[in-house]
């Protein structure tokens, strides 16, 4: 009833070409980035702010990166964490050596050096697949971060490694409160994540999904190999660079190599998968799932030993905190193997059915 | 699935309202350490110690003042992503938000360094932390307490130029800094750099790549050095491996010196006979033969209130540590309290004032129970640090016997580096220096 997109009558093509071709979808992103770039920076307080949505948009951002790659690309990748390493250091280093250039365009060109390290590591995909090509960007990590911590010109000769990011202005205007650092990440984040959205649907994105369904098959009909797959790994690293960049400055503000490790590529491929592969919606959902739900159950835990007074020794609750969460990752997978974004789809069905199911 | 969502969502609901009923007469600090992951074991020890010293003095002598300490722990996973939600989330706490803060990591510690700054909150790094943030001029709210990383390397040096009969002695010996590859280990290379010049000693710097379980290659450079010294900044792990690679390589364990980071009980049992003989530096001894530890144990332990699963723990070095920062930070309230009012709760920006002005010498240390327990201390506006002497102790196979006296730093060599550096971030960051001389 409510979902139902009879009687939207496409007369020219730029309305058939929309990027959401149904009326209710157009609605809903209208009314969500409203409520994201307006009720939130009124209402959210800095905690909300600074140690939730903030993390929750970059974490999306870098997820989404990966899900270009290896969703839509079909290109196993485990050094996600690697290039957001690239983006990070080298928007430093632009902001420090070329101070004149602001910091839109250093994030701009962190990417695009993110993006060539991407394109660099991404030639091994041109003879591999699958596992093999995993193992192959295991050495772009590995890579990535011994460069940073031997080649003392990244950091700026600093004894620790460690970086200090910049203050963050823009065209005069510094963005130091929480408010306005998630502001400019949102806004950052809002753009790319439609522009991929748009990609996808592109003879470009087309070409992605033909590559990862049957390379062969794709190679056939007159796809170029070469310049899709390391154009996918040029696009992903290059969000992931991004996501890097923003990490470093409007996140946490000090960025050390060890923060990049495999680790962390695990986890951003955790929420692809959580999220669902080969889905805009399923980045944001699997980085909400990642990174919210630990968080969530440890106020829950906090709030439930305060309530019951139950004395319950720490180490206890934070275990239980990881054995939970390990719990949920394994039943989300077992209900939904296709992610969270899949439910998604299947409400939207449903809701297009209802009240009349058949 | 609607369920959860609900469950969850009301469940945040509770959390961010629990702390509405709080009184007034309370002074919060939160608890931010690590009770799980590979670092447990320190995390778990310190945090315990510091709650029980809460609790002590709670019980003992009903707080400061009157005033009761109040704690909430939240666990970072020694993970700088959860240690800024962590701290996020305390640093508003009733009643008047976070005292200070110990956030029991160096990369938590960089990560809060402008975020304390601009919420007019302590960030106390006790033994670990950014060494630069010495200098009060540039970082106000950042303490690097007791002794920085780069202070104690030269106290070790002092400790081998005692071994060798004095410092020229050390001319042409050959040391081997082996370091844990992260900010942490990377610290004091250019302290020895400088101090090799100085002294004519060869070092050379061998990183063992994180977690530190592999040091073959390592060991069998050092073999072929045949050093006088290896100096080991490891961590967790790295330890006890580095000792047991050390007696495989055939080197003595009598010449291998930990910083305050590889020198406790959970870093030598592992290594078992490997262990015996290895020297460690320390601002904080083990034991439980002080006054304020048997405080401890009659106020909060007969009654069961003990934060320690393992009562064994108790008095270990670890323990001791936290303890070290619970008087730390009972303390610096309680000066904040003579000048702002007695008996109210302190704001972050006060016990600043109380932590600049600390003065915990030899009497006030007795008066403490903590007579060679732990180092006389006067901080200042310039000078964050404060202590800067170590004490060296050895393994002999069950426990940690205390070999020196507290040894001082070479805070000539030291603090020229340590306002360079920090004059270096002043001027990237725009910064201008604070002028201490009109600070009361």
């Amino acid at each position: 009833m409510l979902y139902r997109e009879a009687g939207q009558f496409k007369s020219t093509y730029a309305e058939d070409q929309q990027i959401f071709p149904i009326r209710q979808d157009r609605v809903a992103v209208a009314l969500l980035l409203a409520v994201a770039f307006v009720a939130v920076p009124l209402f959210a307080n800095q905690y909300w702010l600074s140690a939730i949505l903030i993390p929750f948009l970059i974490f999306s951002l870098a997820a989404l990166g990966l899900n270009i790659l290896t969703g839509y690309a079909g290109q196993l990748s485990l050094g996600t964490a690697a290039f957001m390493a690239v983006g990070a250091f080298m928007a430093y280093n632009f902001v420090l050596r070329m101070p004149w250039l602001g910091v839109i365009p250093s994030f701009i060109l962190a990417g695009l050096c993110a993006a060539g390290v991407g394109i660099v590591f991404g030639l091994p995909s041109l003879r591999i697949k699958g596992f093999y090509l995993a193992v192959a960007t295991l050495a772009c990590q590995f890579f990535v971060l011994w460069a940073i911590q031997r080649w003392g010109w990244i950091t700026n000769n600093s004894p620790s490694g460690v970086i200090a990011a910049q203050k963050v202005e823009i065209l005069g205007y510094v963005f130091d409160t929480p408010q306005r650092k998630y502001l400019l990440t949102l806004s950052i984040v809002a753009v790319l994540a439609l522009l991929a959205k748009n990609l996808m649907r592109s003879e470009t994105g087309r070409a992605f999904m033909a590559v990862r369904d049957m390379d062969v098959a794709a190679s056939v009909i007159g796809i170029p190999m070469m310049k899709t797959k390391l154009l996918a790994f040029a696009i992903s690293s290059f969000y992931c660079g991004v996501a890097g960049a923003l990490y470093a400055y409007t996140y946490l503000g000090t960025v050390e190599p060890e923060a990049f490790t495999l680790d962390l590529s695990f986890r951003i491929l955790f929420m692809i998968i959580i999220g669902g592969v080969g889905s805009i919606l399923g980045s944001f959902l699997g980085a909400g799932f990642i990174i919210l739900l630990p968080i969530f159950l440890s106020i829950l835990f906090g709030a439930l030993s305060h309530a019951t007074g139950m004395q319950i020794p720490h180490s206890v609750i934070s275990n239980l905190e990881l054995i939970i969460f390990g719990g949920l990752i394994i039943f989300f997978l077992i209900v939904e193997p296709h992610g969270l974004a899949r439910q998604w789809q299947i409400a939207k069905e449903k809701l297009r059915l209802w009240p009349f199911p058949h | 699935m609607n369920r959860t969502t609900l469950a969850i969502t009301l469940a945040a609901a509770v959390g961010f309202s629990g702390g509405a009923f709080a009184q007034a007469k309370e002074q919060f600090v939160p608890a931010n350490f690590y009770w799980v992951g590979p670092y447990a074991p320190g995390g778990s020890g310190i945090a315990g110690g510091m709650i029980d010293y809460f609790k002590m003095i709670n019980a003992r002598d009903g707080g400061v003042n009157g005033v009761k300490f109040t704690w909430e722990k939240c666990e970072t996973e020694y993970n700088n992503a959860r240690g800024v939600e962590c701290y996020e989330r305390s640093k508003k706490h009733p009643p008047t938000g976070a005292t200070l803060i110990h956030p029991l990591s160096t990369g938590i510690t960089y990560s809060l360094i402008e975020k304390g700054t601009a919420d007019k909150i302590p960030i106390v790094s006790v033994g670990y932390g950014r060494t630069d943030a010495a200098d009060g001029r540039v970082f106000p709210y950042i303490f690097p307490m007791i002794t920085t990383y780069w202070s104690q390397n030269t106290a070790k040096i002092k400790f081998m130029g005692m071994k060798a009969g004095g410092m020229d002695k050390l001319k042409g010996k050959k040391i081997v800094n082996l370091y844990h590859d992260s900010a942490y280990g990377k610290e004091t290379i250019p302290v020895l750099d400088a101090q090799a010049k100085i002294y004519g000693f060869q070092v050379t710097h061998l990183a063992v790549p994180h977690p530190g379980n592999e040091q073959q290659a390592q060991w069998l450079q050092i073999r072929q050095i045949r050093p006088d010294w290896v100096i080991l900044r490891g961590w967790g792990v790295m330890n006890p491996t580095a000792l047991k690679s050390a007696q495989r390589a055939g080197y003595p364990r009598e010449q291998i010196i930990g910083v305050w980071w590889s020198g406790a009980e959970e870093d030598v049992i592992p290594a078992g006979d490997a262990a015996k003989g290895y020297i460690a530096a320390g601002f904080n001894v083990s034991g439980s033969n002080y006054a304020v530890v048997k405080d401890i144990e009659k106020h909060v332990y007969a009654k069961g209130n003990g934060e320690m699963n393992d009562k064994s723990r108790v008095g270990s070095i670890y323990y001791n540590r936290g303890v070290v920062f619970g008087i730390v930070t009972v303390e610096a309230v309680r000066k904040a309290q003579e000048r702002y009012g007695k008996g109210k709760s302190m704001t972050g920006e006060q016990v600043r004032w109380g932590l600049e002005n600390l003065d915990l010498n030899e009497g006030y240390l007795k008066k403490l129970g903590a007579t060679g327990f732990m180092q006389p201390l006067k901080l200042s506006c310039m000078d964050h640090e404060g202590g800067g002497q170590v004490k060296f102790q050895q393994w002999d196979g069950t426990k940690w016997n205390v070999i020196t006296d507290w040894i001082a730093s070479d805070q000539s060599l030291v603090r020229p580096m340590i306002e360079a550096s920090a004059a270096q971030y002043a001027k990237e960051k725009g910064i201008t220096l604070r002028d201490c001389s009109k600070e009361k």
